[in-house]
């Protein structure tokens, strides 16, 4: 039996971040929006209050909250002439699949990009000349930062972001980032404390002349009520925060910011436990004319409607296109074909150090409560004479102090089992501090996503494949971040360090430690290189936008979700301002 | 009713609900009204005093017990492994969702040599809990085509050889149980025992988490933020208070 639903206006598929962004700004422009969502209604005080939250086997260990593999999962390669595998286990992949997305149990890092990552291309060839990207598939995004201005401030209002500005249009403020891109005005709530290690973190960097600030964080510092009207209260820096929901209505996330309005709205519907399979074209192809679906019970239905907005994450946002036939595959060997495209992730590594005779209290924690310098981030210092562009973010980290989680962050050669490792636990839990270098990635030419021609989901579609290893340029990148960062650890004290750079061998999701997956469905001013105009809208249906950081055309040494948050308002108001009165292409290719 | 009964209704109204009908795919108009916790994020503890469900044979429990008490022993940090009951929640475990590898994909193709090269770790098509019990069988062939014993019968030193034989990839187990990685497996599952919220049957009297320093599943540190550096000595709370 299929099931026949009344149309909408709007259908969007999965509600996490970027799909509650958008049905809150449809919505309250009067469109009529229904949302389907693979995963369950979730909520704070039914599914995650105080009581049940801070339990690290269940939803740290075990993970779930998350996107069982058994539901879908990804296969991988390095290279091209090798067969993928198939993910069977967790791995780096963290997909959210209930209300919220993974926005529900994401860790609260609340990043703008800088305005360089959205001109990479432009900006490098003008200030080091062309031959600097040599090997690097660069590309503008089609907006810049100064056009996202208001629309990150938007998210932020509505995330409740807590921080402290360091460029308010144009001036630089004592204690933010120097660096940043100018903002129109302050965070919405002020920055969170520091812990002992943020603190020594803090003032090593400071003492080495750098400019550290305090993260921008969705775990608000105090009660606050944002623009939809909904109340937020202060984050106790509970230490189960990343692949936790928040019992405290003070992380930001759909549930805590979003759902409560827009869930009150009556031309608002949402159909849980309940898959997108693809969408469908009209004959002619040139516009979609809904989604087909399979709940939970197995029963295919459709969703007729007049746009289609793809918001499934990034990894489901590229294959639902190639699903749906939305756009071309991307080729590397002819560079034919956009979909698929600049697949890129984060480069990343971590020293751990530890401190004799003090008292770390690594349980004291927030899943963005960390102290950063950007010094060495973006293009805020020369690379002239250094082999690569791009950069990364150096924070001290104050995340939690799960036991599970930490058990094997000991001082070196120490051992994993017996009265050996139980001395060495008790010894250093409370003794242990790290610094996380979150890094750019550069698109290269082989580092793209098709449909894999073996392995399929429980439905029988395909699954996605990736093909994906460390370019030259990232691993140089995070050679020479990695260094700094030994010096800012052996400045602060630490001993006995341990330096991990994840980009010394093959990439491989059970060794990488991101969740930021990016790419693949980009944006940009020139069809023949992005899969989607600078409004989200794919250039070959123009009634589908599809909105995540599959858009990025390259990744920031930054979380992403702060971005796709503001690329999500920006790309609701072009639907509601204009296409609407004039559905078609928004941009000219 | 005391606390810990109350959780254990809520685990046994949970697994008929789950056995009788899945929630179901839902058209949600409003905001939903209910208060009460939904069924499948109810806590599920262990059921204690309710004997084994997987390692129903005294001999697998005394091979796992062996194994267990020389990864995490007694000393003076702390209570060994089986004291802190690691055995009573590993079974738990097994028992459940992630004995049968719920989350996990076994689709096929199945391509074990393909895999393990991609993946730099071989990749496993059995749940945990046939792991466990081939893993199990192993060591006992093992124990006695070199030493002519039960495996639990061996020395604490000779287990531990055997251990660190396993763990450097030194030691092949019959059957085709890669050792190395059912040892892996092991440890992984013993120390989470010790350490996870003695609601699943581990960590006994919050050993695990008294051995360290951590406080549990307290969820408000605003007091002591700004105590940087401090020893705070806080007495760790569970997820199940003692009753
Ligand atoms: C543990 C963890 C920590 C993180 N920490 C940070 C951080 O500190 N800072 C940061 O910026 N980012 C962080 N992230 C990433 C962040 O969660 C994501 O960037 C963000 O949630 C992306 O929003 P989205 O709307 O694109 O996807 P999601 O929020 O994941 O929403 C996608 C939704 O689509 C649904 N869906 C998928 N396929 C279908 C289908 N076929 N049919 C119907 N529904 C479907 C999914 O179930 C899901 O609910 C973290 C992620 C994880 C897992
Ligand atoms: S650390 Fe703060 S924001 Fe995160 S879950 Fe705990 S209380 Fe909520």
């Amino acid at each position: 039996m299929t099931i026949e639903r009344p149309k909408a206006d709007v259908v969007i598929c999965g509600l996490g971040w970027a799909g509650s962004v958008m049905a809150e700004e449809l919505t309250r422009a009067g469109l009529n929006v229904t949302a389907i969502e693979r995963g369950a209604w979730r909520d704070t005080s039914t599914d995650f209050p105080p009581a049940v939250d801070p339990d690290e086997l269940r939803w740290t260990t075990r993970r779930e909250l998350l996107q069982p593999m058994s539901v879908e999962t990804t296969t991988f390669r390095n290279r091209m002439d090798q067969t993928a595998a198939p993910v069977r286990n967790w791995s780096a992949y963290q997909f959210g699949w209930n209300v919220g997305g993974a926005g529900t149990h994401w860790a609260g890092m609340s990043w703008r990009f800088t305005p360089w990552d959205f001109e990479v291309a432009t900006q490098t060839r003008e200030r080091y000349g062309a031959a600097k990207a040599e090997g690097l598939q660069l590309q503008d995004w089609g907006v810049t930062y100064a056009e996202m201005e208001p629309y990150y401030d938007r998210f932020e209002r509505i995330a409740g972001t807590s921080g402290i500005a360091g460029n308010i249009n144009g001036e630089i403020k004592p204690g933010g980032n120097p660096f940043e891109g100018p903002r129109a005005r302050e965070y919405p709530t002020p920055p969170l404390k520091d812990t002992f290690w943020m603190r020594e973190f803090r003032e090593a960097s400071e003492r080495m002349g750098y400019h550290p600030f305090t993260l921008p964080a969705g775990n608000i510092s105090q009660a606050y009520v944002n623009p939809l009207g909904v109340t937020m209260g202060p984050c106790t820096y509970c230490g189960f925060c990343d692949f936790h929901g928040c019992g405290n209505f003070s992380k930001s996330s759909p549930q805590a910011c979003i759902l409560p309005a827009l869930m009150r709205r009556p031309n608002f519907t949402l159909l849980t436990e309940t898959e997108v399979l693809h969408a469908v074209k009209h004959d002619d192809g040139k516009t979609a004319k809904g989604v087909k679906f399979i709940t939970k019970e197995g029963e295919e239905g459709f969703q007729p409607a007049d746009i289609v907005i793809i918001t499934a994450y990034q990894m489901d946002n590229v294959r639902l296109m190639l699903l749906s036939g939305i756009g071309e595959q991307y080729d590397p060997a002819t560079g034919k074909g956009t979909v698929g495209r600049n697949y890129t992730y984060q480069t990343c590594g971590t020293v751990n150090a530890f401190f004799s005779d003090k008292y770390t209290n690594p349980f004291i924690g927030g899943g963005a409560l960390a102290v950063q310098i950007d010094d060495f981030n973006g293009d805020n210092f020369d690379h002239g004479n250094l082999d690569f562009i791009g950069g990364a973010g150096i924070m001290g980290y104050s995340t939690n102090g799960r036991p599970i989680q930490n058990m094997n962050n000991l001082r070196p050669g120490s051992k994993r089992w017996g009265s050996a490792w139980k001395e060495a636990y008790t010894r250093d839990y409370n003794q242990g501090a790290g610094i996380f270098i979150q890094g750019t990635s550069m698109p290269v030419r082989d580092a793209y996503l098709d449909l894999d021609p073996d392995y399929r989901d429980r439905h029988g579609q395909p699954l996605l494949r990736l093909t994906f290893d460390w370019n030259r340029n990232d691993q140089n990148m995070l050679r020479y971040l990695t260094d700094r960062s030994v010096e800012i650890m052996r400045e602060a004290g630490g001993e006995d360090m341990i330096v991990e750079n994840q980009a010394e061998e093959s990439w491989n999701p059970y060794k990488q430690h991101s969740s930021h997956t990016i790419g693949g469905a980009v944006m940009g001013a020139d069809p023949t290189t992005s899969a989607l105009n600078p409004f989200l809208q794919s250039w070959d249906v123009h009634n589908v936008f599809v909105v995540g950081a599959s858009a990025f055309p390259n990744n920031g040494g930054y979380n992403p979700t702060v971005t796709v948050g503001a690329l999500a308002v920006r790309a609701a108001q072009a639907i509601h301002q204009t296409y609407v009165n004039n559905p078609g292409p928004l941009v000219k290719g | 009713m005391k606390r810990r009964d109350l959780l254990r209704s809520f685990g046994a109204a949970m697994t008929t609900s789950a056995l009788v009908s899945p929630a179901a795919a839902a058209e949600l108009k409003g905001f939903p009204e209910q208060t009460a916790m939904s069924a499948d994020h109810l806590p599920r503890p262990a059921m204690k005093g309710g004997g084994f469900q997987v390692f129903t044979q005294e001999n697998d429990r005394k091979i796992l017990a062996a194994v267990f008490d020389r990864l995490i022993p007694s000393d003076k940090f702390g209570p060994s492994a089986s004291e802190a009951g690691c055995l009573e929640f590993l079974d738990d475990q097994l028992a459940g969702r992630y004995g049968e590898g719920r989350a996990l994909y076994l689709e096929g193709p199945v391509r074990p040599e393909n895999e393990e090269a991609i993946m730099g770790s071989p990749q496993f098509t059995q749940t945990p809990r046939q792991r466990y019990e081939d893993g199990l069988k192993a060591l006992e062939a093992y124990a006695k085509a070199t030493d002519g014993v039960a495996f639990h019968a061996l020395s604490p030193g000779r287990i531990d050889e055997i251990l660190s034989g396993l763990e450097e990839g030194k030691i092949e187990l019959p059957n085709g149980v890669k050792g190395k990685w059912f040892f892996e497996l092991m440890l992984q599952n013993a120390r989470e025992g010790y350490l996870a919220d003695p609601l699943y049957g581990g960590n006994r009297d919050m050993a695990g988490w008294k051995m360290i320093g951590f406080p549990g599943a307290r969820y408000d540190y605003r007091p002591y933020i700004e105590r940087q550096g401090e020893n705070l000595k806080l007495e760790p709370v569970s997820l199940i208070p003692k009753d």
